[in-house]
């Protein structure tokens, strides 16, 4: 009896410290809360990490922001948890954070073994290569025997490793756990080459003593989709989160932005007015307030603001849109109609 | 407890019942108190085992070492045995476990070696020397080793230049940002041969000094057994190589790409983890190494004087015999620091046991076999040398008659 | 003096100038054998040629409060990287506008450190001011009170965290650690063994499997959907940590305590407990004050290591600046700055063990 009464007592302590979620219900749990656990990178320059206040600032983290927008009206309304790469999905299974939004790369193996469902993609990359300008390297074939570095992240390892397989070329890794110390090293010469997600590259490049004494190789050597990422058993969940994506996406096609967003709930276009929720039907649709996608565009921006904000050419980082462009300006990125 | 008297008075007769209830019987009352506890610590690894059992199958994660066959699929920087990407997860670990002993083992040897120079300076009479070994050992001890680290690393590959402006201060070696490259002579039949006559010179020597040692409680008459067994050290290995010929080719380091080629190569993670961890363990042994010298009293060295012991038989004899009965206990587990320091590498990019592990650990998303792995082999480290030390301790104990 | 006075003033002889003064002290301690008279020219020449240069970058050459673009320009140290990200290094995620409160209670914290170092105020009293403190200093973090608005324990960060986990750290893992030492020391077969198995595996392990063990294999270990977080779970893993250390440090006192001092509390007729609660702990936790002060010292400098499973201690916040493009060359400087930070405070805390090792030692 003792013993019994003590293991309840003891599970009902952790309980109390845990606070319990309701699997398959993760919509009710975030509700309930008021809030988004969402984890993020906390490392990475214009994807999620904090500026000199503490306050979050990235796409990633933006990405986030819009979801609580969608969801509570209210883009303030979530908390960001930093996680390692060991850490993300662990978190996300265990119900520790409700969204993941950390540069991941969605795989099948990730999709199906690990229990996650990704939603759109807010960012399209692919592995590249920067060496210094100065050892006169044209491409990625001529680096046999060269010392790479390779910036933390589950695939990069294994693709440089793919790639140099592949070709028959020998090199030596240096690996790093930290962004920061690895760019370091890697400016200081401690190896010929350094390997990432090409917005890393970039931004890394941006970063560099002289930008302009690095280059970067034509190889695309991976193709790395990253996506915000649920886990499987509350299909609303999924939905709310692809669509705030997608509505992001969505009004920058539509000319929507932040700043024009109140103009355009007057706008007689039947598409914007569904889109705005003027004419209502796909909040309900949601489960969400028909005011949904306008709070988005309200508090967060279309793609193109957020993109520009947060990683675009007047950024540090000064990435070109590319492969984010939109698909009508030969980008990849496309929403499907809102109706 | 006056509870249990009232119920069971003491009977008419005034003699005390010999049975004592169980609750007030100390050993019943041990026995159900270890039951208790042992019953509870076994509900809880049952209720933590079988949450983990559903955990796993739910997120359906796979279980049990099977993976340690699959291929690995990632590229190790330095390693002691021949890995590539294609070889398995085990083999992987085993350069991560080579690589922490790497580290370790030299670590340790440079850590004495500093602390003892620190420790004894500690003590000099030169108040300049003293100051600045004292105010050593403060800032090293009252910096966290891993700020030191992350320190040095920076230093390391900051101030060095790249490998084509590499220094070349002695024909052979280059010294750059890629670590320390130096000619070693090239691999020959006859170098096998002088390892084995190094280590038939170290077991004569032995036999030597056990020779030596009973001869000397027998007739009184000494017997220079050390100097002789490092002049065997020397000779012996010296005389096989002149036997074979003397074969002399040194395999030259050759800037040849991106890198050097041949030689041997320090590198500079594992230079600036040895740093590290050497200066920062090498202050604590050096308190260690000042403590057991304070320890052996000044009337032992005056004694040790007075029957006309030369200087460095006093320091020999016996100074340093009962200063290390003091310094090993607290040796060992600054050792053992070390040792368990040495997984902090994961921080500046030395491919350690634990570095390997996380990478495995990534990759396989098998976390618990992982953890499990990196705790297993560093107890094996851990339980290997405090059995060492422990026989070596034993040994050298006071045996009092 | 009196005898001076009697006596007519004779002509002394003045003690040789290279005795005393000066002179003589530089003769008797850095030049008295020539091998010290070539060491000490040695060190002097080596710092006279190390200093000059380190002076000039850290003191002469440097920006203090400049815009990074500054030192880009600047040869000297650029202290700016520190200045200008001070309150995110030191307060991490707390509100801007409410920084004030971790500083008040990190000065409050300081203060009854300061006060419980005099051995005089070591009465319960002193546990009652503890207790206030703690409670204040809560309060102060939290808000929700007086006007002050809720911040949350996720939004800790920064130098309060690494004290909260230091301190927090110390005072459970203490009487953890006494119970251990108490079980190993134990005569009940069943809870030696435990109690030094955990012990043995504990201090056989390095610090960061058990965090890694926290940060991705605990989750693992609760029922579906409950989740503990992840500060309290590497916190869980520092007191899990040091208990093992302070059991072996207690299991030390307790083997020095002579056997007469048992015996005579079961002549006494004490039972267990009372022994150990009246006679034994309060002598044996005495006697090891110093060597469990050099454990949560230890301790302090090792929550540096939660930097690795991402939470944001003191050095984490320095790295994340650091992160930031427009600081990233300056990674000396900053760590030079968190070296002094962490120097201070256990340098106060270690010379504060020597010098109760000494106020202690006065038995023999």
């Amino acid at each position: 009896m003792k013993i019994t009464r003590v293991v309840i007592l003891m599970v009902g302590l952790v309980l109390v410290l845990g606070g319990v979620s309701h699997a398959g219900k993760d919509l009710d749990a975030v509700l309930k809360k008021g809030f988004i656990q969402t984890g993020v990178n906390g490392g990475v320059f214009g994807f999620g990490m904090p500026d000199e206040k503490g306050v979050w600032r990235g796409l990633d983290v933006d990405t986030a922001r819009a979801v609580a927008a969608a969801v509570f009206g209210d883009a303030s309304k979530v908390k960001f948890t930093p996680l390692t790469a060991q850490q993300r999905f662990t978190a996300l299974q265990s119900g520790e954070i409700d969204l993941l939004t950390r540069n991941a790369t969605r795989t099948l193996s990730r999709e199906t073994q690990l229990g996650l469902n990704f939603v759109t993609v807010n960012y399209y990359d692919g592995q590249g290569f920067m060496v210094p300008k100065a050892l006169g390297v044209k491409s990625a074939r001529e680096l046999d025997g060269a010392t790479i570095c390779v910036l933390p992240g589950t695939t990069t390892e294994q693709n440089a490793a793919d790639f140099f397989r592949s070709n028959n070329m020998k090199w030596k890794p240096v690996v790093i756990e930290s962004t920061t110390e690895l760019a370091k090293t890697f400016f200081a010469g401690r190896c010929d080459v350094l390997t990432s997600d090409r917005s890393q590259l970039a931004g890394t490049r941006a970063i560099a003593p002289k930008p302009k004494d690095y280059v970067l190789l034509p190889e695309v050597i991976s193709k790395e989709p990253l996506a915000p990422a649920v886990r499987h058993g509350d299909d609303q969940w999924r939905d709310i989160v692809d669509f705030s994506v997608l509505a992001m996406i969505n009004a920058e096609e539509l000319g929507i932005t932040s700043k024009n967003v109140d103009q355009m709930l007057k706008s007689k276009d039947p598409v914007v007015q569904r889109f705005l929720g003027v004419v209502e039907g796909n909040g309900k649709a949601l489960g969400l307030d028909e005011k949904w996608a306008y709070n988005i565009i309200k508090q967060v921006g279309n793609y193109g603001e957020v993109f520009e904000r947060n990683v675009g050419v007047n950024t540090t980082l000064g990435l070109e849109r590319g492969l984010n462009a939109l698909w009508t300006k030969g980008g990849l990125m496309y929403s499907p109609p809102f109706k | 407890m006056s509870r249990g008297r009232s119920k069971s008075p003491i009977p008419e007769n005034g003699i005390l019942p010999s049975r004592v209830p169980p609750w007030r019987d100390p050993e019943k009352r041990a026995l159900a108190f270890q039951l208790i506890v042992l019953l509870l610590v076994g509900t809880l690894s049952y209720i933590l085992f079988s949450n983990t059992q559903a955990n796993l199958e739910r997120q359906s994660i796979a279980t049990g070492f099977g993976f340690l066959d699959k291929e690995a699929g990632f590229e190790i920087g330095e390693s002691l045995v021949d890995y590539s990407a294609a070889d398995n997860y085990a083999r992987a670990l085993l350069v991560g476990a080579l690589n922490t002993v790497k580290v370790s083992f030299v670590g340790i040897i440079f850590t004495i070696v500093i602390g003892a120079i620190i420790g004894i300076a500690r003590l000099s009479s030169n108040w300049l020397v003293a100051k600045l070994a004292a105010i050593y050992i403060e800032v090293m001890q009252n910096i966290p080793v891993l700020l030191q680290l992350f320190f040095w690393y920076a230093i390391f590959y900051e101030s060095f230049s790249s490998p084509r402006q590499a220094l070349n201060p002695v024909s052979g070696v280059f010294l750059c940002n890629r670590g320390l490259i130096f000619a070693v002579p090239e691999a020959h039949a006859a170098h096998a041969w002088m390892g084995w006559a190094f280590l038939a010179a170290l077991v004569i020597g032995y036999g030597l000094h056990r020779w030596g040692g009973k001869r000397q409680e027998q007739t009184g008459r000494s017997f220079p057994a050390v100097r002789i067994m490092i002049a065997l050290c020397l000779l012996l290995p010296l005389a096989v190589w002149l036997g074979f010929g003397a074969p002399l080719n040194w395999d030259m380091p050759v800037l040849r790409g991106f890198n050097f080629s041949g030689g041997v190569t320090v590198s500079p993670e594992f230079s600036a983890l040895l740093l590290g961890l050497v200066l920062y363990t090498g202050a604590f042994v050096a308190e260690i190494v000042r403590a057991g010298i304070q320890s052996v009293g000044k009337g032992q060295v005056e004694a040790a004087m007075a029957i006309g012991l030369r200087p460095g038989q006093v320091l020999h004899l016996v100074v340093l015999p009962q200063a290390l009965r003091v310094i090993i206990p607290p040796l060992t587990s600054q050792m053992l620091n070390l040792t368990k320091n040495s997984s902090l590498a994961i921080a500046i990019g030395y491919a350690d046991f634990v570095a390997v592990t996380n990478t495995t650990i990534n990759q396989t998303g098998q976390a618990i076999e992982g953890v499990a792995l990196i705790m297993l082999v560093y107890l094996f480290f851990s339980l290997s040398t405090s059995v060492f030390m422990n026989w070596y301790n034993k040994k050298m104990a006071l045996v009092e008659r | 003096m009196s005898d001076q006075a009697k006596n007519p003033p004779r002509d002394y002889l003045k003690p040789p100038m290279t005795e005393v003064g000066v002179l003589g002290w530089l003769r008797s301690n850095l030049f008295n054998t020539w091998y010290n008279s070539l060491l000490t020219v040695l060190v002097a020449l080596l710092l006279w040629q190390l200093a000059p240069p380190f002076l000039k970058w850290a003191f002469f050459d440097s920006a203090w409060n400049t815009a990074p673009e500054v030192c880009y320009e600047s040869e000297g140290a650029c202290w700016s990287v520190v200045s200008k990200n001070i309150n995110f290094i030191i307060f991490g995620f707390f509100p801007d506008g409410q920084q004030w409160r971790p500083g008040l209670s990190m000065l409050l914290l300081l203060g009854l450190v300061f006060y419980s170092r005099d051995r005089n105020h070591w009465r319960r009293s002193l546990g009652v001011y503890w207790l206030i403190g703690l409670s204040v200093m809560g309060t102060l973090m939290y808000g929700g009170v007086f006007g002050m608005p809720v911040v949350e324990t996720a939004q800790w960060s920064g130098l309060p965290l690494t004290f909260m986990l230091s301190f927090f750290g110390m005072v459970a893992a203490y009487p953890l650690g006494v119970l251990l030492a108490l079980g190993r020391r134990s005569r009940m077969p069943a809870i030696k063994s435990l109690c030094v198995i955990y012990i043995e595996l504990i201090r056989g392990v390095p610090l960061i499997s058990l965090l890694f063990m926290s940060s991705i294999m605990f989750p693992l270990f609760l029922p579906e959907g409950v989740t503990i977080d992840k500060v309290l779970r590497a916190q869980a893993a520092i007191i899990l940590f040091t208990a093992a250390y302070i059991a072996e440090v207690v299991r030390g006192g307790l083997q020095a305590m002579p056997r007469g001092q048992f015996e005579a509390a079961d002549a006494l007729g004490l039972t267990y407990n009372q022994t150990m609660r009246l006679i034994i702990l309060p002598q044996a936790l005495k006697i090891v004050i110093p060597p469990t002060v050099g454990i949560l010292l230890s301790a302090f400098k090792d929550t540096s290591l939660v930097v690795i499973i991402a939470l944001y201690d003191v050095l984490k916040t320095t790295k994340v600046s650091l992160s930031n493009p427009k600081w990233t060359g300056f990674s000396t400087e900053a760590y030079i700055f968190l070296a002094v930070l962490y120097f201070i405070c256990c340098y106060a805390m270690s010379s504060y063990s020597r010098r109760l090792e000494k106020e202690l030692h006065t038995g023999h």
